[in-house]
């Protein structure tokens, strides 16, 4: 049954990385949503599948014989919530991001990163040749 | 006495003194002075052949200790240090009085004194690199003492780059040497000198010393940094560009002396490149007219002599050097305090502009006849002595023709040198100057008097300090004790003649020294290809690079950046696949199982997504994704997942349908076709990668140790039937309490976000 | 979200939301469960209180900011690893007492901790998107 989720688990890839590729914000919270359930999947299915039997010592016994794997299930628990934290995150971001400057696109919010103009003002030029001029004395 | 305990103190004192100091206080030079008296009360038995020394474990696994020993050698620079020390910061006190950052300026320079003290004190070679990156840093902030001028600011940068470069070099070095004798002790690696000498990798270790040595002590071509460093004030100029730290790199070549002495690559090495530095310094010596420039091409001269004698092996050459370190040290810092008083005085600093100061200022004339005696080389002053041993070593050498010619040719230089601070600036008819000229305070003088007197006084009785400081010193580099009697004359030997030589040259080209200034001024070669204009190109082109390597990585794209990532992930684990031959191909007959459905599901899903119209579907259908694989949970015995991914999915669609009111979820994708295309194509190779990597791993055999230490310690160790829970908040609690921190760093960020949105749009929300 | 329908069975779902999460945190280490569905489930109650009430009932209901519940959570997730520590043990190995065989635990307190944690994390976000 694994290889059948391990075809699933690269639908969900190929789709999430597409989507966050895009120029459009929205377009990339939706490819992350997807791709947080991918990271899940995978974690799930490397841990093995094919029992219905939580891992849940029974009444009575002291270790469980059998029973689903629980190491990926305690990983997965959190790394839920945690990319449920980082979607709001992103989002919030993008929020803030569209009510400054008014656009979803990514290629259009680059106030940090302008696009490189024609060229830079070489910014050595400003340092001067003290060579072997006499300095001037700072403090007397 | 404790030299850890002694070094801690120097750096403990620097609030004192940038206390006392900043109040304009003489009394701030009681802090050097009191260290200059614990080391003297330890000159008696280290003159006696017994070192002081502490060893603190520091970093055992790495064979790093906090070592620190005091022999000849080590206690000679101590007491160069605190002494001039003395002198300097209670010249200081007037000479800067008023001054705003003095506080500051106080501070720095104990640091830097306290930081010498360590480095020529430490016996570990990694302390001692701690040790000597601490004096460039701090050398750094005084050259850059007004950070309002550029060329301050250039100079201190210079200075920095150059030394700190040259510092990596000898870390490196120094990491080598560790590498060869198991441990970083100084005094080990002298007591197994021949196996280190004689070791495959000894001439790369050299060259890495040396190269930090060098840029240190100023040896051409990377002099130009030193007299640069003239823009800082003059009593930083003659405390650590002329008397201390740029002998840092003569004390690490003396120091490991010993060791590679004789070696070829070092003879050739130090000789060549002093020699050169000697050359190079005459030169620019004699084509300037800056007092201050003229003394620190002077320095320059100084520093190339020593190198260059270090590299020549013996004894006698060991007792030029120390004997040269002190003279130096004694009339060098004399004559730039003398500098700073002409310049404060007469509101100048050309050497071109001054004359007939005697008269206006007597006593410091005294002083700087008194230091330029010395300088030149003229009995009765040690400076005579000195002299007379380069000389003698210089004929003793092989090669002795050039080694005695470039000698000559320096010494003329500093007879020069000595002329211009004494003759052109007290002597013949009175020059106007902008301001009329007094003698300073006694707080200024003193020091200048003091250390030119003392050059007089060792010269008139040398076994003051002859066998206390300079032939244990001297025993330190040679390796082996020495006998020798230091002494002012030694009649009338070639040495003589050759002083002689040297003093009637020197005469003769200070009277017509005008002429040559100027003839040498108008070579342009020297400013146009020397290595000061080098390094500024090095650094225009380093910028450059910067800039360009930033246009190509940093496009500021934020597509561009997720598709490079996406790409190199998708191409790098494919590649890894193929050649590592981890192809598997599944069996998908055992699939036949209801859970099929869920699979179907999560396909439509994910392609709901990708075709979903406005932000709304895109929203639904991504849902459904993670319905779909809550169900998967839910059928194969993952309860807690499947719980905790409803009640996210339920949140998330909460908080997200909440901002369509916000924003234009109907929005294009912006991607043009082409785009779309070529995007595509990065996803779906990294889709196929990842399907491909997921069954490879499916294909290896299970490894469930961990799994079934989890099954079998739950309930006996942890006291919970719920294994999952079990290993969240116990097993791996500690992974636990990352998370939930990352998990309210990501709403206390978000929150952050939201108060600079409110700051920006203010009075929008709230 | 001015629903008289959520406006008012809210008022019956913030209770039952609260009595539940904490019962399946209490539970949480014999039975499905535990912090983090607790935090959630708790989490989402409130929301559905405050979505048609708006920020200020959020926070009225809440008497503290949710940023201190991430704070809380947070100190007490470090704090129950400390008795661990002072009995010479690892840092966050957990003690257990059983008194008159009621089990008692540093688990708990640690388990609570992800519980605040996670209700303070997600009202955090919450509350931008509610309408004042």
């Amino acid at each position: 049954m694994e290889p059948v989720f391990a075809l699933a688990f690269g639908v969900l890839v190929a789709a999430s990385t597409y989507l966050i590729m895009s120029r459009n914000v929205l377009r990339i919270v939706l490819g992350l949503l997807v791709l947080g359930n991918a990271a899940n999947l995978s974690i799930f299915l490397a841990g093995r599948m094919g029992t219905r039997t939580p891992p849940l010592v029974p009444e009575g016994a002291t270790t469980l014989v059998g029973g689903a794997n629980p190491l990926p299930q305690a990983l997965i628990l959190t790394a839920i919530v945690i990319s449920f934290a980082l979607i709001a995150f992103t989002v919030i971001l993008f929020e803030s991001a569209h009510r400054r400057f008014g656009t979803l696109d990514t290629e259009a919010l680059r106030d940090a990163e302008p696009k490189p103009g024609p060229k830079p003002a070489p910014a050595a030029a400003a340092a001067p040749v003290a060579g072997d001029v006499p300095a001037a004395e700072t403090v007397r | 006495m404790d030299l850890a305990f002694l070094i801690v103190i120097a750096f403990g004192l620097a609030p004192l003194a940038a206390w006392l100091g900043g109040r304009s206080s003489a009394l701030v030079a009681l802090v050097p002075l009191a260290l200059a008296l614990c080391f003297l009360a330890i000159v008696p038995p280290v003159a006696s052949g017994a070192a002081v020394s502490t060893a603190y474990s520091w970093i055992p696994s790495l064979g790093v200790a906090a070592a620190f020993r005091a022999d000849g050698l080590s206690l000679l620079f101590a007491l160069l240090i605190t002494g001039i020390g003395t002198a300097v910061f209670l010249y200081a006190s007037l000479y800067l009085k008023k001054y705003p950052r003095l506080p500051r300026f106080y501070a720095v320079l104990t640091l830097f004194m306290a930081a010498m003290l360590g480095a020529v004190l430490a016996d570990d070679l990694l302390l001692l690199v701690v040790f000597w990156e601490l004096t460039s840093l701090t050398s750094f902030l005084l050259i850059g003492f007004s950070p309002e001028q550029a060329m301050s600011r250039r100079a201190a940068q210079q200075g920095l780059l150059v030394t700190v470069g040259g510092g990596l070099a000898m870390l490196a070095g120094v990491i080598l040497l560790g590498q060869i004798t198991g441990s970083y002790s100084l005094s080990g690696l002298i007591a197994r000198k021949d196996e280190v000498a004689a070791h495959a990798l000894a001439p790369t270790i050299i060259c890495l010393l040396a190269a930090g040595a060098f840029a240190k002590s100023a040896q051409s071509p990377l002099h130009p940094w030193l007299a640069n460093a003239m823009v800082a004030p003059t009593p930083v100029s003659a405390f650590l560009h002329s008397a201390t730290m740029v002998k840092l790199g003569v004390y690490l070549l003396a120091r490991l002396s010993p060791v590679f002495e004789g070696h070829a690559t070092w003879v050739l090495l130090l000789t060549g490149f002093g020699g050169l530095t000697m050359l190079v310094g005459a030169v620019l010596a004699l084509r300037e007219s800056d007092l201050k420039r003229v003394l620190a091409y002077s320095t320059i001269i100084s520093l190339g002599t020593l190198v260059l004698m270090i590299g020549i092996p013996g004894e006698l050459s060991a007792m030029a050097i120390v004997t040269f370190l002190v003279v130096h040290a004694l009339y060098k810092a004399c004559l730039f305090l003398v500098a700073g008083i002409i310049d404060q005085q007469t509101g100048t600093r050309d050497s071109s502009a001054l004359g007939g100061l005697r008269q206006a200022m007597p006593l410091t004339a005294l002083a700087a006849l008194a230091g330029s005696l010395s300088m030149a080389g003229l009995p009765p002053f040690i400076g005579f002595a000195a002299k007379e041993l380069v000389y003698e070593t210089g004929l003793a050498a092989s090669a002795s023709g050039l080694v005695v010619g470039i000698a000559l040719l320096a010494n003329i230089a500093m007879v020069v040198v000595a002329c211009i601070l004494s003759l052109r600036c007290f002597a013949g008819p009175r020059v106007e100057t902008p301001k009329t000229p007094h003698d300073p305070g006694l707080a200024m003088l003193a020091g200048p008097l003091v250390l030119a007197a003392l050059g007089l006084v060792f010269g008139l009785a040398p076994w003051l300090v002859s066998d206390a400081l300079i032939l244990p010193a001297a025993a330190a580099i040679a390796g082996r004790p020495i006998d020798y009697t230091l002494s002012l004359w030694h009649g009338f030997t070639p040495m003589l003649l050759l002083s002689v030589v040297t003093l009637a040259l020197g005469i003769a080209v200070f009277r017509n020294g005008t002429g040559i200034r100027l003839r040498l001024a108008m070579v342009e070669a020297i400013p146009r290809w020397g290595p000061d204009r080098a390094y500024d190109r090095l650094i225009q082109g380093l910028q450059q690079l910067a800039a360009w390597q930033t246009r190509m990585i940093q496009s500021g794209s934020l597509r561009t950046y997720t598709g490079y990532t996406v790409a190199v992930a998708a191409l790098a684990g494919l590649s890894a696949l193929i050649s590592q031959g981890g192809m598997a191909w599944p069996d998908f007959a055992a699939s036949r199982q209801p859970e099929l459905v869920i699979a179907a599901l999560l396909a439509a899903s994910t392609f709901a997504v990708l075709r979903a119209r406005n932000f709304v579907a895109g929203i639904a259908a991504a849902g459904l994704v993670g319905f779909a694989v809550a169900l998967l949970f839910l059928f194969q015995g993952a309860p807690d997942l499947a719980f905790t991914q409803f009640s996210v999915e339920a949140l998330s669609i909460v908080i997200l349908l909440a901002i369509i009111g916000r924003l234009p979820f109907r929005d294009s994708d912006y991607r043009r076709r082409g785009e779309r295309l070529r995007d595509g194509a990065i996803a779906l190779a990294a889709g196929i990668m990842a399907t491909l990597v997921m069954l490879s791993v499916l294909a290896q055999p299970f490894d469930a140790r961990i799994s079934d230490f989890f099954r079998a310690e739950s309930l006996p160790q942890a006291h919970g039937r719920n294994l999952v829970n079990v290993i969240i908040v116990d097993f791996r609690a500690l992974d636990t309490l990352g998370e939930i921190t990352v998990l309210g760093l990501a709403a206390i960020a978000a929150a952050a976000v939201i108060a600079g949105l409110r700051r920006a749009t203010a009075g929008d929300a709230r | 979200m001015n629903s008289l329908i959520l406006l008012t069975s809210s008022r019956i779902v913030l209770p039952v939301a609260m009595l539940f999460s904490v019962y399946v945190l209490l539970r949480g280490h014999n039975e499905p469960g535990g912090g983090f569905v607790g935090g959630l489930i708790a989490a989402a109650g409130i929301a559905v209180h405050s979505l048609p009430r708006g920020r200020s009932a959020l926070l009225r209901l809440l008497k503290v900011s949710p940023k201190t519940l991430i704070g809380a959570g947070l100190a007490l997730a470090l704090l129950s690893g400390l008795p661990g520590l002072l009995l010479a043990e690892p840092y966050l190995k957990h003690q257990w007492a059983f008194p008159g065989g009621l089990p008692l635990s540093t688990t708990l307190i640690f388990d609570i901790g992800v519980y605040l944690s996670v209700v303070g994390a997600v009202l955090t976000f919450l509350a931008y998107y509610l309408e004042e």
